[in-house]
């Protein structure tokens, strides 16, 4: 059992939580959350934000039952956390661009830290937040709000492209960046009971038959998955 | 010295704690967490003659002390598991159980027999991989086979029968709540030969989308387990314990040390964990020692002396 250090409203039903302890994990995995005993029955995939002197945090959208709870939390307070999680950004030569949509940010800054110097896009659709704390690490921040951020990137200046946000948006971009030489990654969200490949809730639908986004992914290089075939996500 | 060890179908469990099929993977994935040796035994991914992709959509929902699932049995088929699994459940020291699914009859039978010859081949090299087949006529969340056998008790028995006949490993039939008559499906299957009934299932639940006004499952219903379903579960092993001689892997809910013992004192030899496996991904580990200090604590030394006592 972890200690909650400190739970901050970001924006409109975002919050930045930090937890104490040692914690690993590499950029782009996630650990299982849990602050409740027996409902909600399962625990939350939440993606690492940072890693810190003993301290993790975690970006997380207001949404349901159990973001609602981790909303609640104040310093002090209890918190059960299992991982870290899935497979993680791979570590890419070259130029890079991540694109995060919303909440689809979150994993983005323990990578932005990691890589060098990447370009970042990020694209919200009513409010902006956090953009100034990826600036330090990025070549160029683009910000967008209310448009559409998978629009503004010229593909070709780029090796590889690693994106999180909306299902839509990743295959949007997916898309749009076929052709262009950069190779794209995309971290997908699915729901998930287990979070260690035993379940099999979250299979996602892939060129060569199912793979579980919890042991698999939760990143895929964007041309395994058939975004035509995935739905539910 | 208390003994938490008993045998179901001549098997021997070192403790009541069994991991119920599809929340556990095939066992490596929980090994990393804890030594899965300490259980009582486990049971696999239910398994089909060929592979499964499962459902497609939303395959999770929460509910009030439960959740209702619809992974469909995504599974990646008996041949591929006899191969690529069996020779870790080889270095298993803990009752190794295949649940076996099927579309039809002519399936579970050739899928019976590819696990039994499988086995009959490593036996005969000294080795051992797989104990007992759970036969799956239970599952709520496919189309063919699953629960459509596993409703009608006369429909069943031609599964059983066909399977029993497949076989000579020990069988237990895995029973669903929504059996007609569940004592009748488990008499049924006693006098076909099973050598124990594991029981229950899911409970077929809905959950509406109320804003685009249809279900949020693909397959309209799924499976609801958990804590809310354990009253149930409890009731149906009481009635089904008081019916058949042959001994019951009772599940359903169990969250604590405390369900296990109501389990077995409604007639349960060994229970099965499920859905406590997400809430907890050491359930396992934790619920043998929590068996064993309600024995000290209770100054019982087997679990025979409290087993079936209502």
């Amino acid at each position: 059992m972890n200690t909650v250090k400190s739970n901050v409203k970001i924006a409109k039903d975002v919050y930045l939580m930090k937890i104490e302890g040692h914690f690993e994990g590499r950029m782009g995995q996630f650990y299982m959350l849990r602050a409740w005993s027996d409902y909600p029955v399962l625990s939350r995939p939440i993606s690492i934000y940072d890693i810190g002197v003993q301290e993790i945090s975690f970006l997380y959208h207001v949404v349901g039952e159990g973001t609602e709870r981790f909303k609640q939390l104040e310093a002090g307070d209890p918190i059960q956390l299992e991982g870290p999680y899935g497979n993680g950004f791979p570590v890419v030569q070259g130029k890079v661009a991540l694109v995060g949509g919303g909440i689809g940010i979150a994993p983005l800054y323990f990578a932005a830290k990691q890589l060098q110097q990447p370009d970042i896009y990020l694209g919200f659709s009513r409010e902006s937040y956090l953009v100034d704390e990826f600036r330090p690490f990025a070549g160029e921040v683009v910000c967008d709000v209310g448009g559409i951020i998978v629009n503004q990137i010229d593909y070709t200046r780029y090796d590889a492209v690693i994106t999180c946000g909306p299902h839509v948006m990743m295959k949007a971009l997916t898309e749009r960046a076929r052709g262009s030489g950069a190779k794209v990654y995309v971290s997908l969200e699915k729901r998930m009971a287990c979070g260690i490949g035993a379940c099999l809730v979250c299979s996602v639908i892939c060129q060569g038959g199912n793979r579980k986004a919890c042991v698999d992914g939760p990143v895929f290089a964007a041309e395994e998955v058939r975004f035509d075939a995935e739905h539910g996500v | 010295m208390q003994n938490m060890a008993c045998k179901v179908a001549g098997v021997h469990f070192k403790n009541p704690i069994v991991m119920a099929s599809g929340t556990f993977g095939f066992g490596k994935e929980y090994a990393k967490l804890y030594d899965i040796n300490r259980l009582g035994g486990i049971s696999g991914k239910g398994l089909t003659l060929a592979p499964k992709a499962g459902n497609p959509g939303v395959r999770v929902w929460e509910t009030p002390s439960g959740m209702l699932n619809s992974v469909g049995l995504e599974n990646p088929g008996i041949e591929y598991f006899l191969k690529e699994e069996t020779p870790y459940w080889e270095t298993l020291d803990t009752a190794r159980i295949v649940n076996l699914g099927g579309g039809c009859i002519e399936d579970y039978r050739i899928g019976a027999e590819l696990i039994t010859a499988h086995e009959k081949r490593l036996r005969e090299g000294g080795r051992c991989s797989i104990d007992i087949i759970e036969l799956n006529i239970s599952c709520p969340n496919v189309k063919e086979g699953g629960i459509a056998y596993g409703v009608q008790t006369e429909t069943a028995r031609a599964v059983v029968r066909e399977v029993r006949q497949a076989t000579s490993l020990p069988l237990v039939v895995k029973l669903s709540p929504n059996a007609e008559n569940i004592v009748e499906m488990a008499y049924m299957c006693e006098v076909e030969g099973a050598d124990g009934i594991s029981l229950i299932n899911t409970i077929s639940g809905m959950k509406i989308d109320t804003r685009l006004r249809k279900s949020v499952f693909h397959n309209l219903y799924a499976g609801l387990s958990g804590p809310a379903i354990k009253p149930i579960a409890l009731r149906m092993v009481h009635q089904v314990a008081q019916h058949v001689k042959i001994p019951i892997m009772g599940m359903g809910g169990i969250t604590t040390a405390n369900d296990v013992i109501e389990f077995i004192m409604a007639g349960a030899s060994v229970i099965q964990i499920g859905t406590y496996n997400f809430m907890n991904p050491r359930a396992g580990e934790q619920m043998a020692d929590g068996i064993l200090k309600w024995m000290e604590q209770e100054k019982i030394v087997s679990m025979d002396e409290i087993r079936g006592i209502l």
